[in-house]
């Protein structure tokens, strides 16, 4: 009977090391929560909201014609709030062509590219900045959602990139947004990496950015080679996060510090 | 690109404090930057921002580098009649905006 209790024992401590590094459900918080009320009143009211600002931008972009084919986004897809909505929560999604997942940012490209006859927009470009920040805008309060079978392996790649360690500092994310997200690094919260409000308005950018921004920082700030912008690792990566925080209301363009 | 997010109440009881909020879309590049080249990033900053009520000036600041992008203005002022507040904002390299928004004071 003891034997059989301390066996029990180390098996709960087995699976308790292999299963530490996740967080429960009902423990995940948006990174809303971990700030100063002073912020959380400049996110909740959208004219103090600077990152509406690329919101109006990006509703104009939606109207106006581009590219060769002479066409508007709302062309094709008419009025956003309604065929937009809640399409920015099921992003990174699967293409089909490609064979791979692609985020927000690179489907307006693929769509630029393919139905606009267009020249890509940059990467963190104003335009695209503000085009995804209005499109996303429209999912606001919609739950994130990534059940599409065909990502699992994307998934579990992003994941595998989250749990490893690089860098000079030889950090993984997990060591930090999974083990430490209740602690400070440097007098700022170190949150639980849930990217609800992407892309968002970070008053030490003093611009909105996209989630592959806030990836490559973290990344340069453990001293590892951040990847380029669209690389196809940033994409899983972002996809095994938007995967963490399944379920969570989206609230993009948010504010973070 | 430059747009202004206002938010002033429509409607208020005369004597009430109102407040008003404005948000402008601005780099407001500080000019102490420097290129990895070394060359320096030119000032690019709004000087001015002014509230006309009905023409007469009501509140002004003067702007400087040490303020972030995008400065966001908020100020109280006491609602006395129905009127149109007028916002001026002017900066470097000719820049200059202005936005509007009327209130009914009851």
């Amino acid at each position: 009977m003891k034997l059989a209790g301390i066996i029990a024992f180390a098996l709960v401590l087995i699976a308790g090391a292999v299963l530490a590094t996740e967080i429960p459900r009902s423990e995940r918080r948006s990174g809303y929560s971990f700030m100063a009320p002073d912020t959380k009143a400049m996110q909740d009211d959208d004219t103090a909201n600077p990152g509406m600002l690329w919101v109006l931008d990006g509703e104009a972009l939606w109207k106006r014609k581009a590219g060769s084919a002479d066409k508007a986004c709302a062309d094709c897809h008419n009025d956003a709030r309604a065929s937009m909505k809640g399409i920015a929560a099921h992003y990174p999604a699967f293409d089909k062509a490609l064979g791979r997942p692609v985020d927000l940012e690179q489907r307006i490209n693929l769509c630029r590219v393919k139905h606009q006859q267009a020249a890509p927009l940059a990467y963190e470009s104003r335009d695209l900045l503000a085009l995804s920040a209005f499109v996303a805008q429209q999912s606001r309060g919609v739950a994130i959602e990534n059940s599409d079978p065909q990502l699992e392996p994307f998934v579990a790649k992003g994941r595998a990139l989250f749990m490893r360690r690089q860098g000079q500092l030889n950090l993984g994310c997990s060591n930090c947004h999974d083990d430490n997200w209740e602690r400070r690094l440097a007098g700022s919260a170190v949150t639980q990496a849930h990217p609800t409000g992407y892309p968002l308005y970070r008053l030490e950018w003093q611009s909105l950015g996209s989630l592959q921004r806030r990836l490559g920082a973290c990344m340069s700030g453990v001293r590892a080679q951040a990847y380029d912008f669209g690389a196809p690792e940033l994409v899983e990566l972002e996809l095994y996060l938007m995967s963490r925080a399944k379920g969570m209301p989206m609230e993009a363009p948010a504010i973070r510090p | 690109m430059a747009a202004a997010l206002i938010n002033v109440p429509a409607k208020a009881k005369r004597g009430d404090i109102i407040e008003i909020k404005t948000l402008m879309s601005h780099i407001m590049e500080t000019g102490y930057r420097h290129l990895a080249s070394g060359e320096v990033v030119p000032r690019d900053i709004i000087t001015s921002f002014s509230c006309r009520f009905d023409g007469a000036e009501i509140f002004r600041a003067d702007l400087y580098p040490a303020i972030a992008a995008n400065p966001f203005i908020t100020f109280f002022t006491t609602a006395t009649e129905s009127g149109k507040f007028e916002f001026a904002w002017i900066g470097d390299n000719g820049f200059s905006e202005t936005a509007s928004a009327s209130i009914t004071v009851e």
